[in-house]
């Protein structure tokens, strides 16, 4: 009777300590759309550089040729640039729809100190790394982009991992490891920005799933 | 018998001791996010806030956010060593039965 009492106590000791910290909602199906969503943009990424290599096959070096491979190579990196966007846009509309429909299950807030804080922790990585991208770019140091993306990304999620679910710490280092991996790599960015931000999100999507979300839908 | 002294009577209801928790792990607390993780009323989170600031457990700090005035909390060093023993205490006794 009164040992039941105490048991009770710890438990929500832990509950408490845990709800209060940690925002729990994140949605694991929307890991593996994000994954998919990038395996797609990937996928079309690669036919507009192929598209690109063989338009100017033929190699004539003359002054018409050139202005049209200059056009067409301001006009792949705008493809470019407008497919990472809506590739990245999607991914973040859908995870924010997905949790939004969790937390409203869970009955946890999904605007409080804890996801805020969690929202916080992720983005300053991301944003650092967003803006040593861009100073890549313009240095026309193109070939880092990809690993510097991936490493930054993977921090961001270990930073974030504090404030949610622990398990996005390996998905964190997962992206670390391959995108210093990457550097090694020059010129296949583009296969690695499809194993880190679509095979394994997927995959940790699906074990996230696997683990917080069917076994509450089956309840 | 030695256990059940170290129990802490001061922890012995359910909104004071998530209010113990809570603040354990975060800085701090404002009363309205309290409010909303322990499902407590105003007038029972003030009670029992008000019991545990008796004890020095946890400080309150009165500050305007804008023009709105914000009640927050957090925990003292004496609250964190009570409440560490508090705990101690009930793994002990769940462990001997």
């Amino acid at each position: 009777m009164e040992s039941s009492k105490y048991l009770e106590d710890i438990a929500s000791i832990k509950t408490m300590m845990s709800r209060s910290s940690r925002f729990m909602s994140l949605s694991g199906l929307s890991g593996i759309l994000a994954g998919v969503y990038a395996l797609v943009a990937a996928v079309i990424a690669h036919y507009l550089i192929q598209g690109h290599i063989q338009l100017f096959a033929t190699n004539r070096e003359d002054f018409l040729n050139l202005i049209m491979r200059m056009f067409a190579s301001v006009e792949l990196a705008g493809n470019l640039i407008i497919l990472f966007l809506v590739t990245l846009l999607l991914a973040i509309g859908t995870s924010i729809v997905l949790t939004y429909k969790k937390a409203a299950k869970n009955k946890e807030s999904i605007w409080d100190s804890s996801s805020k804080r969690l929202i916080a922790n992720f983005a300053i990585p991301l944003i650092a790394g967003g803006i040593f991208s861009i100073v890549l770019i313009q240095y026309g140091i193109v070939g880092l982009i990809a690993p510097a993306t991936l490493i930054f990304y993977g921090l961001a999620l270990v930073n974030a991992s504090k404030y949610t679910l622990g398990d996005i710490k390996y998905l964190g280092l997962a992206n670390v490891i391959i995108g210093l991996f990457a550097t090694q790599f020059i010129g296949y960015g583009l296969y690695f920005w499809a194993l880190g931000f679509g095979v394994f999100h997927i995959i940790y999507g699906a074990i996230m799933y696997n683990k917080y979300d069917r076994q509450k839908d089956e309840k | 018998m030695s256990i059940i002294n170290n129990i802490n009577k001061a922890f012995d209801h359910r909104i004071r001791l998530g209010i113990m928790s809570v603040l354990m792990v975060n800085e701090k607390a404002d009363f309205k996010e309290l409010k909303e993780l322990l499902g407590a009323t105003d007038g029972n989170l003030a009670s029992h806030a008000k019991a545990l600031e008796k004890e020095a457990y946890i400080v309150v700090q009165k500050a305007f956010i804008g023009r709105k005035p914000n009640t927050s909390y957090s925990v003292t060093t004496k609250g964190k060593n009570a409440f560490k023993k508090h705990i101690e205490a009930l793994e002990k006794l769940l462990g001997n039965n």
